[in-house]
């Protein structure tokens, strides 16, 4: 059996499942369902895993509640994924946090009501994690950082599982003049994208293309790979941006495009605030500063594109149209594209739930393949003689990860 | 001293005879607002399909004959600071029924209880989301559930929303008398109550008209008013 075949095809699984959830988050935020569920770990007081079929099939309980049960799922695959790519070694580590967040969970149920939910989802997910550690074989470790990088997403998972959860409980105690609920739910959309991310990466690293993956020594490469970085840089940022404003779930704050309320940059004074918000038909209500966001997130599209068609020219004219990086580059220029119609489309369907939902997928599709790229330049461009090892799949010679160039 | 003074003058003010009066006001939309969209969700849900009641539209701006805007809290603002009022004991209702709060815009007072009643025959959640007052969200999963809420702070339009039915959503206000009134498609409404004539401060609150404020003088008991919103689409 080809072990690094198997665990890349699992961490390839776990990077899809992935992107369903934040496709299942996207549209829970996007339809405005989130609270449709009050309570959490528990759902109408029932064990998440026994809520009767017929509550579940109901309204925006279908959504939210998918999304629950979608998420643990995704969090058991990484738990596996964690031991599997971590060897033997990760049994002893896996165990111990195991009994740890058992023994916390046991202490935060005993304090009281309120710590209730947080001591029973950290006491379940601990003894997930001990079965988990209790499975034999799997003994070698994946070479260089997949090991670190899948401890990473398991430390991720279960803040953002904690996070998503909090959100539910906690959404109506104020810090200043935001809700916790608000702030948890920024945390959380923006979370899920870098939790996305990683797994991508790990999937990448993992993969047999990569260890066959030549370093050529490309010194000339390295503005692209700046440039690379730099277009992914605003692509994150115009995600926090766009997280921003969806989780102040505000509706739309500017309802035409390209104009903004007839302008190309909207009047902002109180007045013209309040003329706008009386000519909306839906039930929300903007406010000067989600006008000036929504503006700021169409300004940072726009520089968003530009930047990664510069650098898909720049790239493809450096590697060759036909290289992995010209290839990829393009098909990064296609999802930009369709990104930017897509959030033309979103305005101009008032938000329909499944085209909002489709733009958070582009997002984190866009910023997860900027990620490889810049990762798939820098390796390119990298010294033949430097730091092969750390990426080395282990049993490949290195002769073949050194490559021709 | 200085620190009785206050105190002494609040004392007054608290035990100032109070006297029957009736305020007449008539709120009226000027423009023509977005037309009312209907909400196809509700026909297309399993559940509020079966139990919707005609065609479920958008009630952002109900307008009657000749402009008269529907949904607007008319309350004393100003001009009662220093007297206290108990909370009445009337609980108003909000029904769920048809996948749609009844009514869209309710007003109650301070420290006033009043009851969420779910009629359908099904679940729904009610999220209420102040931003002075404490919220809550709770499910009411069989139908004639009642849960009794009430909120200790004044502040106008708290939004109570169903996100198993995210379509679904009525608004509370709270005030800090009982001089109020929410108008319907007449757009006029009447507030009687124990009032000293004098000078107040009386507002009209819409939820998407905005707000407008009149000072009025109650002489004999009477006074009347009129609000225009005046809204171009």
């Amino acid at each position: 059996m080809n072990t690094d075949r198997y665990r890349f095809l699992f961490a390839l699984l776990t990077f899809l499942a992935t992107l369903g959830l934040v496709c299942m988050g996207g549209l829970v935020t996007s339809k405005g369902v989130g609270m449709s569920v009050p309570d959490w770990p528990t759902s109408f007081g029932y064990n998440m895993f026994a809520l009767p079929v017929n509550q579940w099939l109901h309204g925006g309980v279908f959504d939210e509640h998918t999304h629950r049960l979608w998420a643990s799922s995704v969090g058991l695959l990484v738990v596996l994924l964690t031991r599997w790519m971590g060897g033997s070694p990760a049994r002893k580590s896996l165990a111990m946090v195991g009994v740890v967040e058992i023994v916390a969970g046991i202490f935060l149920l005993r304090i009281g009501p309120e710590w209730r939910g947080g001591g029973a989802f950290l006491a379940s997910i601990g003894a997930v994690v001990v079965l988990v550690a209790a499975i034999p074989g799997l003994r070698v470790p994946a070479g260089g950082v997949l090991p670190r990088l899948a401890w990473a997403a398991f430390l991720l998972v279960q803040v953002q599982g904690l996070l998503g959860g909090l959100r539910v409980v906690l959404d109506k105690a104020l810090v200043g003049h935001v809700t916790l609920g608000t702030l948890f739910g920024l945390v959380h959309g923006c979370l899920g994208q870098t939790f996305f991310v990683l797994l991508g990466v790990i999937a990448l690293l993992s993969s047999p293309w990569w260890a066959r993956l030549p370093a050529h020594g490309y010194v000339a490469g390295r503005f692209e790979v700046r440039g690379l970085l730099l277009a992914t840089g605003f692509v994150a940022l115009q995600l926090v941006l766009g997280a921003s404003m969806r989780h102040q779930h505000a509706g739309l704050a500017i309802l035409d495009f390209p104009l903004a309320y007839g302008r190309w940059w909207p009047l902002t004074d109180p007045e013209s605030v309040v003329r706008y918000n009386q000519v909306r038909m839906d039930e929300s209500t903007v406010t000067a500063f989600q006008i000036q966001l929504q503006m700021l997130h169409r300004l940072g599209a726009v520089a968003a594109v530009v930047a990664i068609l510069t650098m898909t020219v720049r790239v493809g004219r450096r590697f060759g149209w036909a290289s992995s990086l010209g290839r990829g580059v393009v098909v990064w220029s296609g999802i930009a594209l369709a990104q930017f119609t897509l959030g033309m489309m979103t305005i101009w369907t008032n938000k329909a739930a499944d085209v909002a939902t489709a733009h958070v997928a582009g997002g984190a599709s866009l910023l997860c393949l900027g990620t490889a790229l810049v990762l798939t330049a820098r390796r390119l461009t990298m010294p033949i003689s430097a730091g092969m090892e750390s990426y080395r799949t282990p049993g490949l010679p290195r002769a073949v990860l050194q490559g021709t160039p | 001293m200085k620190t009785l003074v206050p105190i002494a003058a609040t004392v007054i003010a608290t035990s100032l005879p109070l006297s029957a009066a009736e305020i007449n006001a008539k709120v009226t939309l000027k423009g023509t607002p977005p037309p009312a969209a209907v909400i196809a969700a509700v026909k297309a849900d399993a559940n509020c399909g079966k139990v919707a009641v005609g065609e479920a539209k958008s009630r952002v701006y109900v307008v009657g004959a000749n402009g008269a805007l529907a949904n607007t809290v008319v309350y004393i603002k100003k001009g009662l600071e220093g007297k206290t009022f108990p909370a009445p004991t009337t609980k108003p209702e909000i029904d769920q029924k048809g996948c749609m709060y009844y009514p869209y815009v309710a007003a109650v007072m301070v420290g006033q209880k009043f009851d969420v009643k779910n009629s359908d025959p099904f679940m729904h959640n009610v999220n209420a989301t102040p931003k002075v007052n404490k919220g809550f969200n709770f499910a009411q999963a069989s139908q004639g559930q009642v849960n009794e809420k009430m909120f200790d702070k004044p502040e106008l339009g708290v939004r109570l929303a169903c996100n198993v039915h995210p379509w679904m959503i009525t608004y509370v206000s709270v005030l800090e008398n009982p001089f109020f009134a929410v108008t319907d498609e007449t757009g006029a409404i009447s507030i009687k109550g124990d009032l000293p004539d004098g000078k107040y401060t009386i507002e009209a609150f819409h939820q998407k008209a905005g707000t407008q404020v009149q000072e009025i003088e109650v002489r004999d008991g009477k006074a009347t008013v009129d609000f225009t919103f005046d809204v171009k689409s």
